[in-house]
């Protein structure tokens, strides 16, 4: 019966229509992280802040009309037992001008321990203006037992900051990350996984 | 039994079922495969009744009388995952398989032996996910949205069991999508044109997009949940430099078009019934159409009003809050048009038409509280409290779950062949319905006064409002076994049933003898105006 062929022919074409949909779909969703980063970047929408800010500080031109109150706050994640704290509360800046503050942390343990931490930006319209020349939070912070250190931030206010916005909070949040880093550093072949270890 | 008013075409190949109990296991037959769907979705909804109604009796009295708040946590998201994945959504499946052959005339759907598949992943993904409950650290405990990291970094070690399980209910709705849209588009009888489809047929063809176009999505975040857990990523880990919020925005970019996933199949049940039992064509079938069409479309672009209060770009919660707003014109234009409908029709109430008009006028309550939820600045007094918990009931039980109740009752018929028991029927009827309203009415007030939901505790003053809400769940749960009674009451001793078995009734599934004949429209019925719905 050729009707019923041709029928099923259509079916093939639809079927194979229909999954091509979905194997679109599970590229959208393999997109999905790449494009929010990219979305977050543009919009500052979850407030994360840049990487490393190039700024020649000679060139600084400092907008004395405006005074923007830059709050600093500081917890430690869940399992992590290190003291962390801001030199202070927080400054009244000058957009444009280079600031400096630092920051105190103590590995309260007897092991050596690895910390990495994670900025945040309130307002997040503000993320995108913030900017950080130098910070901790570039890096991971590798503590013997009983260290303590000073870390240092330095920032800049841009231009371009909203008139609206007169208040910045940045947040920091450290989490231990002892166990990934080792896991790196296994899985790179720099350490040959020891037995039991 | 009734015999045939219209004789089918009886040709040489005809047979009937195979017998036994293999028959459930190998059968490609579209309406072996509808009952099995069905009865597991009846099974499933019996299961995720009882965990309602432990979270209810621990909830009748303030303090902790019965379980634990671990346990409990188990409770909301287990009842709320089978309700969705396991009662609501197989039981449209089911009707789909049963009613989409007979509306368009078609002697099966289009890919039987996926069909087969698609029902029989089912009992193993929920096999898996209740096991989770019986095993050490207990089952999934962090909300039916399970929100990373409290899924990833804080979940019981069965989380994995649950990934796989909505892998599995992922991949069978996938499946099934693809079986109901191949059989729609090449499958119908001559003459009837898309605009001349029955509504059911319409709103699945557009359901079963919207879950093509999802289910990938919610298969992508369980995905990234196992890499999260297992192999060391970060995509929702703030620490390795990924983002919780994130997960939220995927969540609710599979999970809004979800919700209207298990509703536009009960917008296109109501449109068969009403007419029915108004004895008047369906007003503004045209407009039905392009509403359930805008409504999908619009499922898309609204989900971030489930987090307006995870901090968003003032442009933002005004984009989402507009959006949201605009689905009430579509959703207006369907209750105008059910309305419509009934305006000056020969009415009668049986209990599939009380049902109907129970549906109409609750799910409207639920989609004006879901209204004032859209309005940014209120929603951040509202969000997660009880009077979210109320709407989103308002809209699943009086809206998804009467319509399926509906249509079982109203093609429960043409399924036998036999007629249920009226006055029983009218008796489910109203212990439903009182019994939906005793227990979400007083919700909205706990929650606007600030009852935060899924919380196994709270204070004093919300008491009276619990205590009543309690027993309305008592009063709803019982009465599904009056349900269950009529069922196979109707089965076993029902009276026979017509082949037109309302009055009212247009459609090709009314063309057939009741019950409708194991095979039926081998070859494709002529299609007539008067059948159809559409012009």
């Amino acid at each position: 019966m050729t009707d019923r062929e041709a029928q099923q022919s259509n079916i093939n074409k639809t079927v194979g229509k229909l999954c091509l949909m979905v194997l679109g779909m599970v590229c959208f969703v393999i997109a999905l992280v790449p494009l929010y980063d990219l979305f977050c970047e543009i919009t500052g929408l979850n407030g994360k802040t840049g990487g490393p800010y190039t700024f020649d500080e000679a060139k600084a031109e400092p907008d004395k009309s405006r005074l923007i109150r830059v709050n600093f706050l500081t917890n430690t994640n869940e399992g992590m037992v290190w003291k962390f704290w801001p030199e202070k509360g927080g400054v009244r800046v000058n957009p444009g001008a280079a600031n400096s503050v630092s920051f105190y942390v103590k590995n309260t343990t007897d092991q050596v321990m690895v910390g990495q931490a994670i900025p945040s930006v309130v307002p997040g319209a503000a993320a995108e203006f913030f900017h950080k020349t130098e910070c901790f939070c570039f890096e991971h912070q590798v503590l013997q037992p009983g260290e303590e250190m000073e870390m240092p931030m330095r920032f800049i206010v841009g231009h371009e900051l909203p008139k609206n916005i007169r208040s910045i909070s940045l947040s920091y949040a450290l989490f231990d990350v002892t166990d990934s880093v080792e896991l790196a550093q296994l899985s790179s072949g720099s350490i040959a996984p020891a037995a039991g270890g | 039994m009734s015999e045939v008013i219209h004789a089918d075409h009886h040709d040489d190949h005809h047979h009937g079922p195979e017998k036994g109990l293999l028959r459930w296991l190998y059968t490609t037959n579209h309406k072996d495969i509808g009952t099995l769907y069905l009865w597991f979705s009846f099974a499933m909804f019996l299961v995720g009744g009882v965990l309602a109604l432990v979270i209810r009796a621990e909830l009748f009295q303030p303090g902790l009388q019965f379980i634990q708040p671990e346990f409990f946590n188990q409770m909301t998201t287990n009842h709320g995952l089978i309700m969705v994945f396991g009662a609501i959504m197989p039981a449209f499946v089911g009707l789909a398989n049963w009613l989409i052959p007979m509306q368009v005339g078609a002697p099966d759907m289009a890919l039987p032996r996926m069909n087969n598949l698609s029902f029989w992943i089912l009992p193993f993904a929920f096999g898996m996910m209740i096991s989770t409950l019986f095993m050490e650290g207990g089952g999934p405990n962090f909300g039916w949205t399970f929100y990373a990291p409290l899924s990833t970094t804080y979940a019981p070690d069965s989380v994995t069991y649950f990934i796989f399980a909505v892998h599995l209910m992922g991949a069978s709705s996938i499946m099934g999508s693809i079986n109901i849209i191949a059989t729609i588009l090449n499958m119908r009888a001559p003459g009837m044109t898309l605009m001349k489809m029955p509504l059911f047929v319409w709103t699945w063809l557009i359901t079963a997009y919207l879950l093509i176009a999802v289910m990938p999505v919610l298969a992508g975040a369980v995905t990234m949940m196992l890499f999260d857990i297992h192999f060391d990523t970060s995509f929702f880990n703030a620490a390795g430099g990924g983002d919780p919020v994130m997960f939220q925005h995927i969540f609710w970019f599979f999970g809004h078009p979800e919700v209207y996933i298990m509703i536009l199949p009960a917008f296109g049940i109501v449109s068969h019934i009403i007419p029915t039992f108004a004895r008047k064509p369906l007003f503004g079938y045209s407009s039905m159409v392009y509403a359930v069409a805008s409504i999908a479309f619009l499922s898309f672009i609204v989900w971030a009003h489930h987090m307006f209060t995870v901090g968003m770009p003032l442009a933002g919660q005004l984009f989402f809050m507009y959006s949201t707003m605009l689905i009430a014109v579509p959703t207006g234009v369907k209750v105008f048009n059910w309305i419509a409908t009934m305006w000056r029709g020969s009415m009668t109430f049986e209990t599939p038409m009380l049902f109907a008009i129970a549906f109409v006028v609750l799910f409207t309550m639920g989609g004006f509280s879901g209204l004032m939820l859209a309005i940014t600045p209120v929603d951040y007094q509202y969000h997660d409290t009880y009077f979210v918990v109320a709407h989103f009931h308002y809209v699943l039980v009086p809206g998804a779950l009467f319509s399926i109740i509906a249509a079982v009752y109203f093609w429960l018929p043409k399924w036998t062949g036999k007629m249920y028991d009226e006055a029983l029927g009218k008796l489910h009827f109203w212990l439903s319905f009182i019994g939906v309203n005793v227990t979400f009415f007083p919700q909205h007030f706990s929650g606007l006064a600030g009852m935060p939901r899924r919380i196994p505790d709270y204070a004093l003053q919300f008491a009276d409002f619990n205590m009543v809400s309690s027993i309305g769940a008592f009063i709803f749960g019982f009465s599904q076994l009056v349900f269950l009674y009529i069922l196979i009451n109707t089965i076993r001793s029902g009276k026979p049933a017509e082949g037109r078995s309302w009055d009212g009734a247009k459609g090709l599934e009314w063309t057939l003898p009741s019950p409708a004949p194991y095979h039926s429209f081998t070859y494709p019925p002529e299609v007539t105006d008067a059948e159809m719905q559409g012009q």
